[in-house]
């Protein structure tokens, strides 16, 4: 079925069509809209969710994780600041191995207060063990959340999933989009049935001990070892979903990368825009190419490698600082990737987009000439850049 | 059954906390949790909730449980939240037909977890109304990391946050009134009370709460052998003297009306609670005496408003 619908109304269709056990509920822009359009399918009895509008995200993320141990499917929505509130709670969640659903709708982090687009409120999050799915549009909005539940909920993996989507630019713009069945829906999401939960008649569960050290480690070894089996699961319900929709996803999109000579790695709506660029690029012979992280927890690092293999020059796009003074997090990622390549290909990272910063093709068109002139010359210049801020001497 | 409380019968009943666990001798937290659990009727299904304190690092050290029923600890800040997570799933999953039966909730805190940091969770929770139980096991300071102040921590009372020295002595401020914030929030049932005597008060007032539909909230005083600075074979006394000095009243308010459920027979002087304590150790010193007549003056004063209020 074909419509038209913001990215925000595609998450909030997709919960629709899940009918999840329990939501847990606060406003904070942009994701707002998602509880919003939620309530009102409650409110029609669209759905039978147990709907608990609390006080806060982190009281949020508290009856997610207390829903989800006891045996529910529970999921939430939240942006920014929101998430901030979570951090302490996300890695709860994903040390009891309770796989929650949250849609983050990427907005900056707070100081100073900016509602717009940038990546750092989920990137302060990617060491939380976390599963994070960004998407480019809405209709990989919509796609990412429903292959979150069959993959966080499968006994190898058991981890929170948390899909990602461009504030403003992906969660508010109308797109086509073209939506599934809600009884296919369904039966591809299944019913969630775990095996020990708090509500369980039979045995009871103890959930959240203290972990003394003889038994922390073992813990944590164990839920790496599940991240990194989410690989594997994220490519197989990709390839479930692609039987009854007919798209393919991957860790990530390679656009154009075949004969790719320089290349650009980032994440997100940018991705439109750097496609555009490409395709310009492509008409004047210049060989560009575009990897489109999907999935950057488990970060695909081997496969972004092959990937990069051929390329002369490689510019990464962090649309959040780090403050790391050595490059954003994706930056971070791409280079370690690298590292094993017998030939590296020429690397820098520029931190751009910042607080809803625009960019345009002209921008992406810039950077593949940077990297033009890196690859011809093998002078690399300044390896960690901003793009798009006004200079010093145009603010004075 | 019978409902007279009879004792003998309650500890008959097999213990859904256990021993074994890792509390102090003489400490108030376990024989409060055992004389609210004690409460549910023997068939009844219970999840319990727990806030980050005391309690929950000693009865849930991977991989043993003192409790016989499920458990769920998150964080510090959260038992509130927790417990509304956990009774929004009973919800939903009964509604689908996914369980059957009924299970009661009942969330346990410190008074740092429940005062301070689990405050706008708690108080979230209440005006949602879920059906659940919220108990603050108090003993008046962070005992878990050391005996830090709380909001909860009474005048003058020595903590390692506010010591004994030659410009300060002890805490500067009273201690907050978080059952008259509950009280404040409309609930079905809020009452204080204390494990004393026959643990016939704790045990009627959270029977009411467990089985009260709604929101209930108990503010149960739990002395501290640490915090407190008491030998651990004082326990009981220390409570008994709280709550015949007034300065831990035993109250309950139902439905918005107010009853005070024991008025000590003859009330003793504040310093009888205060001198077995270490924690008071500096108000017994010469020069010290306004203290004792402060603190005399600030229980005085809020047992007379009680007893208006409860028309007593």
């Amino acid at each position: 079925m074909s419509d038209r619908l913001s990215g925000n109304e595609a998450v909030a269709y997709a919960l629709k069509q899940i009918n999840p056990d329990v939501m847990g509920a606060f406003p904070i822009t942009p994701s707002t809209e998602i509880p919003e359009y939620f309530a009102q399918a409650v409110a029609d009895g669209e759905v039978n969710t147990e709907y608990v509008t609390v006080e806060s995200e982190h009281s949020s993320m508290s009856v997610c994780i207390a829903a989800q141990a006891a045996g529910a499917r529970a999921v939430c929505a939240t942006s920014s600041a929101g998430l901030a509130l979570m951090y302490e709670l996300l890695y709860v969640a994903a040390s009891c191995r309770l796989p929650i659903t949250l849609a983050c709708v990427n907005r900056a982090l707070t100081g100073p207060i900016n509602i717009n687009n940038d990546h750092s409120d989920s990137m302060g999050a990617r060491d939380s063990g976390w599963i994070q799915i960004y998407a480019e549009n809405n209709q990989e909005a919509y796609d990412n959340f429903l292959m979150a539940m069959p993959i966080g909920e499968t006994p190898s993996v058991r981890l929170p999933v948390m899909t990602c989507m461009d504030g403003f630019i992906t969660s508010h713009a109308v797109e086509n989009i073209e939506l599934l069945d809600t009884d296919v829906v369904r039966r591809f999401i299944g019913e969630y049935n775990p095996e020990n939960y708090l509500l369980k008649k039979e045995n009871p569960l103890a959930v959240g001990p203290y972990d003394v050290s003889p038994y922390y480690m073992e813990h944590k070894v164990l839920e790496a070892e599940a991240m990194k089996a989410a690989k594997a699961r994220i490519l197989e319900v990709a390839a479930e979903f692609e039987r009854i929709s007919g798209r393919r996803y991957g860790l990530f999109e390679e656009y154009r990368m075949e004969d790719a000579e320089l290349a650009l790695v980032l994440i997100g709506s940018t991705a439109g825009t750097a496609k555009a660029a490409v395709d310009k690029l492509r008409e004047e012979g210049v060989k560009a190419g575009l990897v489109k992280i999907r999935v950057f927890r488990p970060f695909p690092g081997e496969e972004v490698a092959r990937a990069l293999a051929g390329t002369k020059a490689v510019a990464v796009m962090d649309k959040s600082e780090g403050f790391s003074a050595n490059g954003g997090p994706l930056f971070a990622e791409t280079r370690s990737a690298l590292y094993d390549l017998k030939n590296r290909p020429y690397l820098i990272d520029i931190v751009y987009g910042l607080g809803g910063r625009d960019v345009k093709t002209e921008d992406i068109e810039k950077v593949f000439g940077r990297l033009a002139n890196i690859a011809a010359t093998g002078e690399i210049g300044p390896v960690y850049t901003h793009m798009g801020q006004r200079s010093k001497e145009e603010n004075a | 059954m019978s409902t007279v409380y009879n004792l003998k019968r309650e500890v008959e009943k097999p213990a859904r906390f256990t021993g074994g666990h890792r509390l102090c001798a003489g400490c108030g937290a376990g024989i409060v949790v055992s004389g609210v659990l004690r409460a549910l009727t023997q068939e009844e299904r219970a999840v319990v909730v727990n806030a980050t304190s005391c309690l929950e690092v000693s009865t849930f050290m991977y991989p043993y449980t003192a409790y016989m029923d499920s458990y769920i600890h998150s964080a510090f800040e959260n038992s509130a939240a927790t417990c509304s997570g956990v009774v929004a799933a009973y919800n939903a999953l009964k509604r689908r037909g996914k369980i059957d039966g009924t299970v009661k909730f009942i969330t346990f805190g410190g008074d740092g977890g429940t005062y301070d940091i689990g405050l706008q969770s708690l108080s979230g929770a209440m005006e949602r109304g879920h059906d659940m139980v919220y108990v603050c096991y108090d003993n008046e300071a962070y005992m878990n990391t050391g005996i830090q102040r709380s909001s909860s921590t009474p005048h003058f009372a020595r903590t390692t946050t506010t010591p004994v020295g030659s410009v300060e002595q002890g805490k500067k401020q009273n201690k907050k009134d978080l059952t008259e914030i509950l009280v404040a929030h409309h609930i079905p049932f809020a009452a204080q009370t204390a494990p004393i005597g026959s643990f016939k008060d704790l045990h009627t007032k959270s029977y009411k709460a467990i089985y009260t539909k709604g929101p209930c909230f108990l503010n149960v005083l739990s002395p501290c052998p640490r915090g407190w600075d008491y030998p651990t074979e004082k326990l009981a006394e220390i409570a008994r003297l709280a709550v015949d000095t007034c300065v831990w009243p035993l109250y309950e308010v139902e439905e918005g009306v107010w009853h005070l459920t024991y008025i000590p027979k003859k009330k003793l002087p504040v310093e009888d609670f205060l001198r077995p304590q270490g924690r008071f150790r500096h108000m017994f010193q010469s020069g010290n005496e306004w203290m004792i007549e402060e603190a005399q003056a600030y229980v005085d004063q809020k047992w007379e408003r009680l007893l208006e209020r409860t028309g007593a």
